[in-house]
């Protein structure tokens, strides 16, 4: 029993997703710079976005029609009026020493989004969703954390400064008990095939544009809802799992030990997956809100909401659904598929010519257990669904073995080809030569006279011995399959 | 000592004494180039300008540069337009491209904005020749240019006396004959009260009239760019300039502004047949000095000679209106100035490798603001601190809708409201330094067109102890062009206002 299963146990957990979503505008939220990620640092900047004096915001529509069309998608509210807010604080990374953002007025609330989790749907209440711009980027050069702390210098980056933000934050999910990560994962992954399906934004968690914080308390049954603390810096699927289980965990240490969680912000740390202690909320800033005085409140016109709503694509719940019906998988396969973020890695493996359960079983198996051995999403692999394919058909083929496809693909994931090209430079391929392969059977029954006897006589199930000689005196790189056949054709 | 005449309609050897109309007539009939005409206001700055002081930065090169560039496309046949070669003086709050740009502050000594805000590249495409930049009270929080970290400017009609603020520089520039016209910004009366105590006229536009894109926003929701002159026909021809809708300001009203110029030569001919003019019952007799509201009545008079009409208003909580602005606009600044942090640009302090970021922040922030700007930051983050919000910011704007509906409510009533600009002349040095309330009461009657949003313009109407009296003219939002008809009317009545020599 992990150590949050044994927390849910004993508490109850209350989970909270705020996500953050980077529009894939053509241009940033208040100005015109473009928003290509990777550019230079500091190309992408004018005085709007470097919050030059005397600069205003002018607001990017196409980014309010996306946040719309979010929340219509989550089926919320969208408001009539509303304003934007600013957000006060000091850092470096933000031009203006404000964040522009939404305070009590968001354009979308009070929606929900189904989620499906262990054969199960699970509502997700969505509190609000609020368009924001995004800050720089700080590098904190010197330290040995990279921290700003001990840094002896810290450069910024505004390239970032300005893209247009969304926030889409959850109303607490309650009730979830010892499945809490799983359904913080599984929101997280269904969430982002919904973003997708819009069209308005890649939603990349490795590369910041979809970033996530988690909101975890515990409580016992019966007992008001606890504190909850705020974790920062969940930067994938597998993160958003992993943190909400050491909260869980952490939580239930300090409840059982008699003491007291604090409301706090704390940070996550994928090479741990533990979480430590962030500035605590008693000492945060005080943002001191109030209306954005440079920008006129926003006023959707009901009618173009109205044709948004019409626009929506169909849910990718439907679309997986279809999907599942096409390839035959069970629901809980179908679900795997979706929570690990892989379906467009099993679409494309299957266009690319291998079935679904084939390609089902590479990614959610074999390269599921490679990506997490290397703490790193499935899509970050270095394996493109074409190679999954391929790899496949060598096996279908009889050119390889499915432990020796493993093998090959390992090289693949390192970097050392196609499959076809790694199992040529580390010669895996299936001993398929008659001759070479009825040498070594011949031998095998040469060794083992008395194995060889009892098969003549009819015991045909002591044959395993010598095919296991045989793969053993070929490396491996012989089918047992055929192997078996030659042993029965020389003795029956 | 006053010459009230026709000093700016007719030619005068002395081309600074030429009208910005006049001088835009010669220029575009070839009378006079525009070249002869920047070098003679930059010979006048060289000879006044060690006592005015208007100025922080004076662009003689790139003036006479812009000026042949006019007498050049004219040469070629192209029309300049109205005011094309025609000097004008901007207020250091407006940011210009290469040219150095403080808003009277230490913090940004030194910084070269890469930009030109709307306002000034109106000016340029209309052919005007900008001189320089004007004195201002830092960050334009004042009401008498001694709050300008490089010194104070001073008043042309007396040297001992402040010219008013934040925009004395523009003013005292216009007053002094430095420059024809000048841009001035309004937050709580920034152009009309130093246009009242230099004996000029300043206008403020509807906000949202003019862009304030390039502007170093003070208070977002208040500022306003507009024209400073020495004749309402001037200012008229200047707000024409720079108004009009901007893309990239998203509080700019999408509609033309009216057709101010019109409105100015149609009042000049001096009829105001049934006009009503609006007196606010609540400002009769609080705070002004006797001899401003003598010289006020005495206008006030003179307009019903024109044929106007005197109708009592009652705005009930215009008293109001100051406390709203002292929440509302600190609030604002306490915002709009975080970004001075010494990170990016302008003045940076204590960054020797010993101290954390918030150190050299903070030691950058307290060397570079002065006292009044410091002060309004702490009120402004105080009302806006949690807990407090909604008592102070929130209050405040509940009184800025009150205000409107009283603007509305005489409006219904009145064509224009009339009322003093200011409740004293110019004041000496040090008068009003020791205690910031009796500096805030400078903007008594100015403050309330600020939080409406609608137009006001202030014109000399007469001298109190031989210093100049405003009349303030307000108006309803878009509705500019009435501001202009009866200052213009008025201007024919009673004439143009000159200081002494200097
Ligand atoms: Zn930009």
């Amino acid at each position: 029993m992990s150590a949050s299963t044994a927390a849910a146990a004993r508490y109850e957990p209350v989970i909270g997703l705020e996500v953050h979503v980077e529009l894939g505008t053509r241009t940033k939220m208040f100005c015109g710079c473009p928003t290509v990620f990777g550019a230079e640092p500091n190309t992408q900047v004018c005085p709007v976005c470097l919050g030059l004096p005397g600069s205003l915001p002018v607001a990017n529509k196409a980014a309010i029609e996306a946040t719309i069309r979010i929340g219509l998608a989550l089926n919320c509210q969208i408001a009539s009026w509303c304003r934007f807010a600013r957000k006060n604080y000091f850092y470096p990374d933000m031009p203006k020493n404000f964040q522009i953002s939404q305070y009590d007025e968001p354009l979308c609330t009070d929606g929900w989004l189904d989620i499906d989790v262990d054969g199960e749907v699970v509502r997700v209440g969505i509190e609000r969703v609020h368009l924001e711009e995004d800050t720089g980027k700080t590098l904190h050069v010197g330290g040995a954390t990279g921290r700003i702390h001990g840094a002896t210098e810290s450069l910024v980056d505004y390239n970032r400064a300005g893209i247009p933000l969304v926030e889409i934050v959850t109303k607490p999910v309650p009730g979830t008990g010892a499945l809490a990560p799983v359904v913080a994962r599984a929101y997280v992954a269904q969430l982002r095939e919904l973003v997708r399906s819009l069209g308005v934004s890649d939603v990349r968690m490795e590369q910041g544009s979809m970033r996530c914080d988690v909101n975890t308390s515990l409580h016992r049954p019966d007992e008001p809802w606890g504190t909850r603390t705020e974790t920062k810096n969940v930067n994938s699927l597998r993160s958003v799992e992993r943190a909400v289980r050491a909260e869980m965990a952490r939580q239930a240490r300090v409840l059982a030990a008699g003491g007291t969680v604090t409301q706090e912000t704390r940070h996550f740390h994928e090479d741990t997956g533990d979480t430590t202690s962030g500035r605590s909320k008693e000492t945060a800033t005080d943002y001191r809100y109030f209306p954005e005085p440079d920008l006129v409140p926003l006023a959707p016109d009901p009618q173009w909401v109205q044709t948004l709503r019409a626009g929506l694509p169909e849910p990718p719940r439907t679309r997986h659904r279809q999907l599942q019906v096409h390839w035959g998988l069970s629901d809980l396969d179908m679900q795997a598929i979706v929570n690990a973020g892989a379906v467009e890695l099993i679409e494309a493996t299957v266009a690319a010519g291998a079935t679904p359960d084939a390609a089902r079983k590479w990614w959610l198996q074999e390269l599921s257990r490679q990506a997490n051995e290397a703490g790193v999403e499935l899509t970050a692999l270095e394996v493109s669904p074409v190679s999954v394919a391929e790899l496949q058909r060598l096996v279908d083929d009889g050119k390889l073995t499915d432990k020796l496809a493993r093998t090959v693909l390992a090289g693949v994931v390192a970097g050392e080809g196609t499959p076809v090209e790694v199992m040529a430079a580390r010669g895996l391929e299936v001993v398929s030569d008659e001759a070479a392969l009825g040498a070594a059977v011949d031998a095998a029954i040469a060794a083992n006279p008395e194995v060889a006897q009892r098969i003549r006589d009819g015991k045909v199930a002591a044959a395993g011995v010598l095919v296991g000689a045989v793969l053993r005196s070929t490396g491996g790189q012989a089918d047992a399959k055929a192997v078996r056949e030659l042993v029965l054709a020389r003795l029956c | 000592m006053t010459e009230q005449g026709n000093r700016a309609a007719g030619p005068d050897a002395d081309l600074t004494r030429w009208s910005a109309a006049e001088l835009g007539r010669a220029i575009g009939a070839g009378e006079v180039s525009a070249e002869e005409v920047t070098r003679a206001h930059l010979d006048r700055i060289a000879a006044v300008e060690a006592r005015v002081h208007a100025s922080l930065h004076v662009d003689g090169e790139g003036a006479l540069a812009a000026a042949r560039s006019v007498d050049s496309r004219r040469a070629a046949g192209q029309a300049v337009g109205p005011l094309g070669g025609v000097p004008v003086a901007v207020k250091d709050v407006l940011v210009t491209r290469g040219i150095p740009t403080t808003c009277g502050s230490r913090i940004l000594e030194n910084w070269l904005p890469p930009y030109d805000a709307t306002v000034v590249e109106r000016l340029r495409d209309a052919g005007l020749v900008m001189l320089g930049k004007t004195n201002m009270d830092e960050f334009a929080m004042g009401s008498s240019t001694e709050y300008s970290a490089f010194g104070p400017s001073y008043n042309p009609w007396d040297l001992s006396r402040i010219p008013g603020g934040s925009g004395g520089g523009s003013a005292a520039a216009v007053a002094g004959c430095e420059a024809p016209l000048a841009i001035g910004t309004d937050t709580g009366g920034s152009i009309r009260q130093p246009g009242a105590v230099t004996g000029t006229v300043g206008a403020k536009p509807t906000y949202g009239g003019t862009s304030r894109y390039g502007l170093i926003a003070f208070s977002s929701s208040l500022d306003t760019p507009g024209p400073v002159a020495r004749t309402v026909e001037d200012a008229a021809l200047l707000h024409a300039v720079i108004g009009g809708p901007d893309p990239r300001d998203s509080t700019s009203i999408p509609a033309p502004v009216p057709d101010v110029v019109a409105a100015a030569r149609q009042g000049a001919s001096g009829d105001l047949t049934g006009v009503r003019l609006g007196l606010v019952k609540e400002f009769a007799g609080e705070g002004a000095e006797p001899g401003v509201s003598a010289a006020v009545r005495d206008a006030i008079e003179a307009l019903t000679k024109l044929g106007a009409e005197v109708v009592e208003v009652s705005c009930p909580h215009f008293r109001y209106a100051l406390p709203a602005y002292y929440l509302i606009a600190p609030s604002e600044c306490s915002s709009n100035l975080a970004r001075f942090d010494g990170v990016r640009y302008g003045l940076r302090v204590g960054d020797d490798g010993t101290r954390s970021l918030e150190e050299v922040m903070s030691l950058t922030r307290d060397r570079g603001f002065g006292p009044e700007v410091k002060r309004r930051i702490m009120l402004g983050t105080y009302a806006l601190s949690a807990g407090y919000y909604d008592a102070y910011y929130g209050q405040a704007q509940k009184v800025r809708t009150l205000i409107s509906r009283d603007f509305a409510a005489a409006f219904a009533a009145a064509d224009v409201l009339v009322a003093p600009t200011t409740p004293f002349v110019a004041f000496p040095f040090g008068a009003r330094t020791s205690d910031p309330y009796q500096m805030y009461l400078a903007d008594l009657y100015t403050i309330p067109s600020n939080l409406y949003g609608g137009p006001a313009i202030s014109v000399p109407c007469g001298l109190s102890e031989g210093l100049p009296v405003g009349l303030q003219v307000m108006a309803p939002t878009m509705a500019d062009d009435r501001m202009y008809r009866v200052a213009a009317a008025l201007e024919s009545t009673v004439g143009l206002f000159t200081p002494p020599e200097l």
